[in-house]
């Protein structure tokens, strides 16, 4: 059933966003570097907004990944139970709080104070962006990659201390190997919450679609494109076109790296 | 007169309020191979947890009474446990390699504790593998996974991952439960080659396994020591109506 429905969302953005690619060849929608779709001639570039996605996803995971496997390692083996179920609450709620608000959050306090440390013209930048939605992917990061660690058997964990191993040794040579498949779909599922993002990021990251020389300039992502954009184009339009085949794109980026994860957590199962 | 390498005096153990060893006092003799046996739930895995303090592992566990390994009391604020488990193996029920290769798996212990040559590090692996007879099976899939082995070549692994340690007594807690009656007593002939270096403790449910693989017999009940002595008298000769009711079959 959920095949079907994705096979015809998928259906859908061909449809409508196909059209764009009798006027704009494939190679000049990925690879030019201009997006300026209402000026006349419109330009559909996308290059600038699959960059800033890359900058501020990339930047995203640097954040989110060595600190949420950190947690998740901490979660379940260190901390004693109390500590633990404090910490799974507080991992819970915030995956619970709605992307706006982390969005509107980061966008009032993250956006000045790195205007403040790195002397910026503005704060709303690729680096904003990244340490706001790292903050998305963290829960989905620590709650599986904790399910992934404590799914390893006991045994291997006996093993390891029986042998003169310290908790820290057990740890890190034995059960974060054996949870390793486990830990990459974490990392891939938690990269996708965060390509898929638009709105937090919106707020954020200055909204500029130019070629960014550094995390420290403002960006545009593809999704925030679209949403920004799809309220004033008209139907069947070139510009509406064009934003669909930013769908697709998206599209085709999520179902490559769900799958990647979905191979992983496989492995992770056996 | 004889050495002994494990000495027990008074030593009761509680799981929160629940008293799972009883006052036992047992004197383990280096180099020979003693037998742990007693119905399920008699508390013959806690006793063999206690040596290496694996129970330290587990909440609520209380031990009084005096454990002396090797010659030191091993429950002292000072005890060092790393080295005390590097001095006593332990080999556990299900065979538990690593999900690692068989290099990695021997190799783990000298990693842990060493800071040896890798050349070394190969020889104490041929070395270790070839005293538990895997090297010619196995000399060839070093890089393999272990967990791909049949459960006799997991278990012999996990010995030989024990002796890189060079440790002095190995534990054993029913390590053939998961074999088959074949592997079973290969494994046991294993354990008659180990004992001219190793002391070995093993817990055993299977009484024919005791009989011809052991030196010493203990027979626990209920938490209880009933009965130690050499297997060869236990069994022909039990002093104890309860040792002769459980080797007759009449319980457990
Ligand atoms: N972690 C634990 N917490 C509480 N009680 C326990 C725990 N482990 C064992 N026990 C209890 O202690 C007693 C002895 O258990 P133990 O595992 O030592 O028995 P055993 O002789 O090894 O049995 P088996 O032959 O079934 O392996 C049992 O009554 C058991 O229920
Ligand atoms: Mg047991």
């Amino acid at each position: 059933m959920s095949i079907v429905i994705v096979a015809l969302i998928f259906a859908f953005l061909l449809k409508e966003g196909l059209s764009i690619f009798w006027r704009v060849p494939i190679s000049d929608f990925l690879f030019a570097r201009n997006w300026y779709p209402i000026s006349d001639p419109p330009q559909f570039g996308i290059l600038p907004l699959i960059i800033g996605s890359i900058l501020v996803t990339a930047g995203a995971g640097i954040i989110s990944i060595p600190i949420g496997i950190a947690s998740a390692l901490f979660i379940a083996e260190i901390a004693p139970r109390k500590t633990k179920e404090v910490l799974k609450a507080g991992i819970e709620l915030l995956a619970a709080i709605p992307s706006v608000v982390i969005g509107f959050i980061g966008m009032v306090t993250l956006g000045p104070f790195i205007k403040e440390i790195f002397n910026l013209s503005t704060g709303l930048t690729a680096l904003s962006g990244s340490i706001t939605l790292a903050f998305m992917a963290m829960p989905t990061i620590v709650s599986i990659a904790e399910d992934a660690i404590t799914a390893v058997p006991r045994q291997y964990r006996e093993a390891a201390i029986a042998m003169g191993a310290t908790k820290w040794q057990t740890t890190w040579r034995i059960v974060a190997y054996a949870a390793r498949p486990g830990m990459v779909a974490a990392v891939m599922l938690g990269i996708g919450r965060v390509i898929g993002e638009t709105m937090a990021v919106m707020m954020v990251t200055g909204n500029a679609a130019l070629i960014p020389h550094s995390i420290l300039q403002p960006v545009r992502t593809l999704t925030a494109t679209i949403a920004a954009e799809m309220g004033e184009t008209v139907q069947g339009g070139e510009h509406y076109a064009a934003l669909f085949a930013i769908g697709i794109v998206l599209f085709i980026i999520t179902f490559l790296i769900n799958g990647i994860a979905d191979i992983y957590l496989h492995k992770a199962k056996k | 007169m004889n050495t002994f390498v494990i000495e027990t005096k008074h030593l009761d153990l509680f799981y929160d309020s629940f008293q799972a060893l009883t006052d036992i006092n047992l004197n383990i003799e280096e180099k020979k191979i003693t037998a742990l046996i007693g119905p399920s739930g008699c508390g013959k895995s806690t006793l063999l947890r206690v040596f290496n303090r694996m129970n330290d592992l587990i909440d609520g566990v209380r031990i009084t009474g005096d454990v002396n390994v090797l010659g030191d009391n091993i429950f002292t604020p000072e005890t060092d446990l790393i080295a005390l488990r590097q001095k006593i193996g332990m080999v556990f029920q299900r065979p538990n390699p690593f999900p690692l290769s068989v290099y990695e798996n021997i190799a783990f212990g000298l990693k842990i504790h060493r800071n040896q040559s890798k050349k070394e590090f190969t020889d104490i692996v041929k070395e270790s593998l070839k005293s538990v007879i895997l090297w010619d099976d196995l000399k060839d899939r070093l890089d393999n996974s272990a967990l791909k082995l049949s459960l006799e070549q997991q278990q012999r692994l996990c010995i030989a991952r024990v002796l890189t340690m060079k440790p002095q007594i190995i534990l054993m807690d029913e390590p053939c439960s998961a074999l088959d009656p074949i592997a079973t007593l290969r494994i046991e002939e294993l354990m008659q080659e180990l004992k001219k270096n190793y002391t070995i403790v093993i817990v055993t449910h299977n009484m024919q396994q005791a009989a011809r693989a052991s030196d010493n017999t203990a027979f626990l009940y209920l938490g209880e020591l009933v009965e130690y002595g050499e297997t060869k008298h236990i069994y022909s000769s039990p002093k104890e109506k309860r040792t002769e009711d459980y080797l007759t079959g009449r319980f457990g």
